[in-house]
């Protein structure tokens, strides 16, 4: 350690001698593997989730981790991730909604019969279906605000409400087929990108981190802050971008990447920097953590309630046309079943809490990619939805009790 | 006495003033027909038992609860504070028992929580800085402003909360219990805040159950008892009156405690005499 007197002047904030500041590459593990142990998982039971369900299913049938199969999983995650993503807003304020399923039903049906029962352009139905999402959520709001109706009865009155909807406006036929050929199906079903434009987009996201990294890292000096180390930043780019980079070369050894993924990441990124980087995202945390010290701090909590269920419903309105497209079909099963844990499911396993105020769009990404290797790998083996069913349930268990003493753990490590 | 009264009058302008506030729960009145002023540069202490009405009196300043009656004017014109935003809004900072922070958030985000930098790309470098020139001049001890403040001590998340309310450049501060969680140092700390804060021309409303604290910067004491005006004393006033004022009579629990000891302290010195203790 130098003495203060002839080294420059502390940063504002290295100058309490207390705190340990790791630096440098083997800082950052460390300061990482204490993160960990004091139950600050972040997506970390994930990874090692997802790893060791590829590396069963893998040995089990080598066809799981084929091209091929890979981007059919691509193509299937983005309608429940999509819904995952809503299912992330809520749980965000420490709420939930049990209605999503019901909700992508509906709208599924709605797309079904307004474009092509009749006669709408397809965007019309699209749009009147998220609306329709939108009102819905905004309905549970209002019930939860004004009257204090818990989310978890007034979304699963919902759920069957809805649920009603969508047969009715299906009515006897019990399904409607959407035409091959429309740019709504070839979007849930074939369309992928060309190959230059995924190696470029693999390259967008190490580019955006180095330039905002080293933007912040001139601020934070400018400023009298420490920054993180320049080297460190760069070596997380070069991982990151060549990993992106060998996936999407994989990838499109086979189809290539699935636009309607894009699609899926794109809303991620979009809600991931909602979330963290805005004063809406913000105030979900604060609300999701200390609901009234967020009002006291002047946040509008009804608002913000507000914002989480209409944006949760539309994600699932959203979810429910992109599984009409991928199906091409709006029928009575769409939208039961499991979709509604599968979506819950992704959010938790992802790693944003139940209990609110912790959570990241990125889990509704990953999640969903653990559920949906699940499924794959199970169909693939074969094995009935019985069997898929009580795998899914035990994944989830699993999930949420990790979530639990993970919560348990930070509460005695003294961290939120 | 009455010359400091005079000068306690001569330090500025008023900037609240309730007149006739009351607050039911239900059948409860939890505060009845209450008048209370403050000035700028002046610093009232807000003194009673437990019960007596001080935390409602200020989360109705607060916006947090509505009176049932009665006006508040604040710097010459009649608000009135539907909600916590409005009272911030207007120049009145508060610093609640509870302290109102959220646990999950580090902090920098705590601080701001409500007055973000730049709402849809929010400042971070420039909250941060700004976080730490505040705690700095409160000579704060926090590690880190980016540990969530559920790593903070008692002491710790204290001074947070305290910076926050100096955000927004308050023209009046509430503090409920300031000191109550502080060390030695700290409460120090916070009291030359206190003075500093005045001495800028601020109204500070403290309510403490250490009349240690009270008495070394309050420039006036208010007393409430069962939710309604029981006196205003100076700082120099006696303890006996401070204490009779709270509790409502001279035969009260505390002078009875003083009592009973001074018996059990000379009786124990007679005995002593008598009896041999091995």
């Amino acid at each position: 350690m130098t003495e203060q007197g002839n080294s420059a002047p502390l940063a504002l904030d290295r100058a309490d001698a207390r705190v340990k500041h790791e630096a440098g590459i083997g800082g950052a593990l460390s300061a990482f593997l204490d993160r960990v142990r004091s139950g600050d998982l972040g997506s970390l039971p994930v990874v090692v989730g997802l790893v060791v369900i590829w590396t069963v299913f893998t040995s089990l049938n080598p066809v799981f981790v084929s091209s091929s199969n890979l981007v059919n999983l691509l193509f299937d995650c983005s309608t429940v991730g999509v819904i995952a993503l809503g299912i992330v807003c809520v749980l965000m304020v420490g709420e939930i909604d049990l209605s999503v399923g019901s909700i992508s039903g509906f709208a599924s049906a709605m797309v079904g019969t307004l474009w092509v029962n009749q006669g709408w352009p397809v965007a019309l139905a699209i749009l009147a279906a998220l609306a329709f999402g939108a009102l819905i959520g905004s309905l549970y709001a209002l019930l939860f605000n004004r009257l204090g109706m818990p989310s978890f009865v007034s979304t699963l009155a919902g759920l069957l409400a809805v649920l009603g909807m969508q047969l009715y406006i299906l009515g006897s036929t019990g399904s409607i087929n959407l035409p091959y050929g429309s740019a709504l199906v070839d979007f849930g079903q074939l369309m992928v990108m060309p190959k230059w434009v995924s190696y470029t987009l693999a390259v967008i996201p190490g580019l955006a981190m180095l330039i905002t990294g080293l933007r912040t890292f001139a601020r934070r000096r400018a400023a009298n802050l420490s920054a993180p180390s320049v080297a460190g930043l760069v070596l997380r780019v070069a991982v990151i971008t060549v990993g992106l980079e060998l996936i999407v070369a994989y990838l499109n050894q086979s189809r290539g990447i699935p636009w309607m993924f894009g699609l899926f990441v794109g809303l991620v990124v979009a809600m991931n920097y909602a979330l963290t980087r805005t004063k809406w995202g913000r105030s979900m945390t604060a609300v999701g953590g200390n609901r009234e010290a967020a009002r006291r701090a002047g946040i509008k909590v009804r608002a913000i309630y507000l914002s989480a269920f209409a944006l949760c419903s539309l994600f699932a309105a959203l979810g429910g046309v992109l599984a009409a497209a991928r199906l091409a079909s709006a029928s009575q099963q769409a939208g039961t079943g499991d979709v509604n844990l599968n979506a819950i499911a992704a959010a938790v396993i992802g790693g944003t809490s139940l209990f609110g105020g912790r959570g990241s769009a990125y889990s509704a990404l990953l999640g969903i990619i653990v559920i949906q290797s699940i499924a794959s790998g199970l169909t693939l083996l074969d094995l009935s939805s019985s069997l898929r069913y009580m795998i899914t349930g035990a994944v989830l268990a699993i999930a949420v009790i990790v979530d639990s003493l993970a919560r348990r753990s930070r509460a005695s490590h003294g961290r939120a | 006495m009455i010359e400091s009264l005079e000068g306690s009058a001569s330090v500025g302008e008023l900037v609240l003033s309730l007149r006739g506030i009351s607050k039911n729960f239900g059948a409860v009145s939890a505060l009845t027909d209450i008048d209370f002023d403050v000035h700028a540069g002046e610093v009232v202490a807000l003194v009673g038992d437990n019960g007596a009405g001080k935390s409602t009196l200020v989360k109705i300043l607060a916006g947090v609860h509505q009176p049932s009656s009665g006006t508040i004017n604040f710097r010459g014109r009649a608000v009135t504070l539907p909600d916590p935003r409005a009272a911030l809004t207007l120049g009145i900072a508060t610093v609640f028992q509870d302290l109102a922070l959220c646990e999950n958030l580090d902090v920098v985000a705590n601080i701001f929580l409500g007055n973000e930098l730049s709402p849809l790309r929010l400042d971070e470098v420039a909250m941060e800085m700004r976080a730490w020139t505040l705690l700095n001049e409160l000579s704060a001890r926090i590690p880190s402003v980016r540990e969530a403040v559920a790593s903070l001590s008692g002491g710790q998340r204290q001074t947070v909360a305290i910076a926050r309310s100096l955000l927004l450049e308050p023209k009046l501060i509430l503090l409920d219990e300031p000191t109550a969680a502080l060390g030695v140092a700290q409460t120090a700390e916070v009291l030359n805040l206190i003075d500093r804060v005045r001495a800028r021309g601020l109204g500070v409303v403290m309510i403490s159950h250490n009349m240690e604290d009270v008495r070394a910067v309050a420039d006036r004491i208010v007393v409430l008892r069962l939710g309604r005006n029981n006196g205003v004393f100076e700082p120099d006033a006696s303890n006996q009156d401070l204490v009779s004022a709270i509790t409502g009579a001279s035969n009260n629990a505390v002078s009875r405690r003083a009592e009973r000891l001074r018996t059990e302290r000379n009786q124990a010195h007679g005995g002593q005499a008598g009896e041999q203790h091995p």
